[in-house]
């Protein structure tokens, strides 16, 4: 084959997998009808499972990261979770929790919590850690109790990193909920791990589908970010040397793809 | 350094003819800036000898210097060394024959001290041999241990670091070197111990040197020739210590300078250069009778103790001569060097709140005696207006 | 492919069945069974030492580029950033028409992940040697390409290790995704049995030592070459 038709062929497939996303068709096996609207269903589920995953996880690692952090302990906490947590296979929690606890949502949604706790608390911790000690004794010998100075101080210095956890741990999540039809949820990865129903063009289609929406997220939660860093924080248009030394991403070694 | 008169000077790789520089109009303007950093500055320095550049912050001082090795290009201009044009030369290739030496050292920390000061020589392609001994060779001049050269940098002092630092600098037997403030981030005591070691070191190998500091008092210690230099780079006056300080060009040479002018000749002169009180000394066993005589008869009232190899241990004064015999006492001796500048052995002095100080030579060796008194008959001296022909601070320790 | 389970019905003889039936957690069927880990283990390896090294001389290319010309920052930083967000399935999936089912598939997808990483902690390796380091090595003469090579890059090591550790844990665990490019691996024995616990956590655990292992073997590599390290304590 020449170049010529290898482009061919990989422009046609690709422009087939965008089809499918439009344009609803019939199942490679016949009987069912896939694509175009019939994927609203699907997104929904993606969706609702990285929600669902997110707020608990959330929920989970902001109070424990001010907690240990506004005590100055867990050094070696922050530390070994992200690393740990970065070699374990996202498949292998998924399916180990659906293989204990059965097929169900509420497991997905266990499972892909445990994943995304680790960057959020780790960030957290760290934004607490590095507010300057000076600020936090100020604060305390105007009068604060611990629990005001977490609240006016610690965390609101914290926030773009908490945010950037956050972010961090969203777009590992939207790509762990393709992991969904594993623990019976039938999420976007669906159409991705059983090519032999929805062909080749579901494969495709769906996969830049998936992939568009993490970038997006990306793109959503590092602007939200931004808005949450108080003006006097945020960086004046420096050089790109120093914006890539200090962005908050650089902090974000802990971040894992999946 | 401790052991220069041990090193070899004239040692198998060593002294290579000193050369001569000279900057011809030199002017430096950095696009974007209205100022100029080096406004026409011309200047000739003679082979072997030290010329300090010397200025307030931002004079142009160290940009001056770094034209020298073409770490900055000049916007106009001309720069010879021994007389041949640097401008069409390879920028690597002529600084490895300049030395170079900056304040915060450089030292390659993944290097060891020997990897360190070979870093010159294995540019220059010389055999494995001629770089080791070379090593070996700079190792001792500076005064360091052989053992030291396994060391990596972090395992030094702030002193033996710097000391590398200048012996990385000599290490291609350089003809010219560079030193931008090199004792400037060492503590007073040793920065003048390193002062010293380094004109001791000047006298025997007889490099060109251009050395930038921001310390007046330093410049005056290390020159041969001062250029003092203001904002923007203008050279204000080019001259040896003693006209620097007896002469000063203009009100801005005079202010940076500094009233105590006076006081700063003492740093032109050296322990050895002026008349010392002899002191009388008596060993352990001596006639204390003979002894007490000798107390008596000097201005001093006091004996000094000495060991076998005649260094000091302490005064004795007539009431500690009570016996037949000398006997060993235990005591406080203020000490200064024949080879420290007047200044600061009289700050020695003072801060030993003693009105006398026991001159040692190289060996510790008990040399004569130092006094408040012969300073300040010095200075009233000096302030009569002769000037002496004041030698260079290599030739005052050699 | 569906129902995954139905795939293939594993070899389930042990000695102790109910367990095995029950697609249970049994050591006795681990031990009998290990021996048909080793070579997806092996495959695993393989696609992480590959992808690593690659990314590693992709990334070390872009850096020396970037040195020189610091605008590429910015864009190396972005199109790799981009490339990193992307969810490893996806990426597999949308490779697959371009360079077929396979090993090379996960190869690329994988490379891909380790880019930003490492170009990132190559720069800020760069970035940090001291300045007065380099301004002595310049000063005595170094041509630019023997002030990289004898000074700055043996001073930017440390951080460039840490990224190659970070990277190949990391590449350890996307690995397990890349039997969707049919790349193999232990992601691959995994779906093999997707009920059965033994065999999930056979797997798993192979592929957090296999993590384990690696960064220990990056780190004693990276102890024994940089003695100075030592001495500065």
């Amino acid at each position: 084959m020449t170049p010529a038709i290898v482009l061919a062929s990989v422009f046609g497939q690709f422009s087939d997998g965008l089809d499918f996303l439009v344009h609803q068709r019939e199942s490679v096996a016949g009987g069912v009808q896939v694509g175009g609207s019939t994927m609203w269903p699907l997104l929904g589920k993606h969706l609702e499972v990285v929600g669902l995953s997110m707020l608990f996880a959330v929920l989970v690692a902001v109070p424990l990261g001010l907690y240990l952090g506004h005590t100055r302990r867990g050094d070696f906490l922050a530390s070994s979770i992200s690393n740990v947590g970065r070699s374990v296979p996202a498949i292998a929690i998924v399916l180990f929790f659906s293989s204990y606890l059965g097929l169900s949502l509420v497991n997905l949604v266990f499972a892909m919590a445990l994943l995304a706790i680790p960057p959020i608390f780790t960030n957290t911790y760290v934004g607490v850690r590095q507010v300057d000690g000076d600020v936090v004794d100020a604060a305390r010998g105007m009068g604060l109790s611990g629990l005001q100075t977490v609240g006016k101080v610690e965390l609101p210095l914290a926030l773009p990193l908490v945010f950037g956890g956050i972010r961090t741990s969203v777009v590992n999540v939207i790509a762990t909920a393709t992991l969904g039809p594993f623990a019976g949820v039938v999420t976007l990865g669906d159409p991705i791990i059983n090519a032999s129903v929805y062909g080749e063009a579901g494969r495709i289609g769906t996969a830049i589908l998936v992939a568009a929406l993490a970038v997006t997220a990306e793109i959503l939660f590092a602007a939200l970010q931004r808005a949450v860093t108080p003006a006097a924080l945020r960086p004046q248009r420096r050089g790109l040397r120093e914006r890539l030394r200090t962005s908050p991403r650089l902090a974000q070694v802990a971040d894992t793809p999946t | 350094m401790t052991s220069a008169d041990t090193a070899h000077p004239e040692g198998p790789s060593a002294n290579r003819q000193a050369a001569t520089l000279e900057l011809r109009h030199i002017s430096k303007r950095y696009p974007g800036s209205d100022a100029p950093a080096i406004t026409d500055l011309s200047l000739e320095v003679a082979a072997g000898e030290i010329c300090v550049l010397v200025g307030p912050s931002g004079c142009g001082k160290t940009t001056a210097m770094r034209l020298v090795n073409r770490m900055i290009e000049p916007t106009s201009g001309d720069i010879l060394v021994d007389g041949r044009s640097i401008i069409d030369r390879k920028p690597s290739e002529l600084r490895r024959e300049i030395g170079y030496a900056i304040q915060q050292i450089g030292l390659f920390p993944h290097q060891t001290v020997a990897e360190n000061i070979a870093t010159v020589p294995k540019l220059l392609g010389w055999e494995k041999r001629r770089v080791a001994a070379r090593v070996e060779e700079l190792m001792e001049l500076i005064g360091l241990e052989s053992a030291m050269a396994a060391r990596y940098p972090a395992q030094l002092s702030g002193g033996q670091r710097q000391r590398v630092g200048v012996a990385r600098a000599l290490a291609g037997d350089p003809p010219l070197l560079l030193m931008d403030e090199p004792f400037g981030a060492i503590d007073p005591i040793n920065r003048e111990r390193l002062q010293n070691e380094f004109l001791r070191l000047q006298g025997e190998i007889r490099k060109t040197v251009v050395f930038v500091t921001h310390d007046i008092d330093e410049a005056i210690k290390m020159g041969d020739r001062i250029a003092v230099m203001r904002k923007g780079g203008v050279l204000a006056q080019y001259a040896p210590p003693a006209e620097l300080l007896m002469a000063p060009a203009d009100a801005f040479v005079e202010d940076f300078v500094g009233a105590d002018r006076a006081l700063k000749r003492l740093a032109l002169q050296r322990v050895r250069d002026i008349d010392l009180w002899d002191v009388p000394i008596v060993r352990v066993g001596d006639s204390a009778a003979e002894a007490r005589r000798l107390a008596a008869a000097s201005p001093i009232q006091h004996v000094l103790l000495v060991d076998g190899e005649r260094r000091p241990v302490s005064w004795l004064q007539p009431t500690d001569l009570t016996g037949d015999r000398v006997e060993y006492h235990e005591g406080r001796v203020t000490m200064v060097e024949l080879d420290d500048i007047l200044r600061d052995a009289l700050a020695d002095l003072l801060q030993g709140q003693v009105m006398y100080g026991v001159v040692t030579d190289h060996g510790g060796r008990v040399a004569g005696v130092l006094s408040v008194e012969i300073i300040s008959e010095f200075l009233a001296h000096q302030a009569s207006g002769q000037i002496d022909e004041a030698p260079t601070p290599a030739e005052r320790l050699a | 492919m569906l129902p995954l389970a139905q795939v293939h019905i594993r070899d389930r003889t042990a000695q102790d069945p109910s367990c095995v039936a029950q697609n249970g957690f049994c050591p006795d069927w681990i031990r009998d069974h290990i021996g048909d880990y080793m070579s997806p283990l092996l495959r695993h390896v393989e696609l992480t030492v590959v992808s690593v090294l690659a990314g590693f001389v992709i990334a070390f290319a872009l850096a020396l580029l970037a040195r020189r010309r610091r605008w590429l920052i910015g864009p190396v930083t972005g199109v790799t950033g981009v490339m990193y967000t992307i969810p490893s399935l996806a990426l597999f999936a949308i490779l697959l028409p371009i360079t077929g089912f396979g090993f090379v598939t996960g190869v690329i997808a994988l490379t891909s992940y380790n880019l930003l990483v490492i170009f990132r902690n190559i720069m800020a390796g760069l970035d940090n040697v001291p300045e007065a380091a380099k301004d002595a090595a310049t000063g005595m003469g170094m041509t630019d390409h023997q002030r990289l090579w004898q000074v700055e890059l043996p001073l930017a090591i440390p951080e460039i290790v840490a990224g190659v550790r970070v990277a190949t844990t990391t590449t350890v665990g996307l690995a397990a995704l890349a039997f969707i490019a049919g790349a193999g691996g232990l992601g691959q024995q995994i779906i093999t049995d997707i009920v059965f616990k033994s065999n999930i956590v056979t797997a798993s655990v192979l592929c957090i030592l296999l993590a384990a292992a690696l960064d220990l073997l990056i780190l004693g590599a990276q102890r024994a070459a940089l003695p100075w390290r030592r001495a500065a304590g």
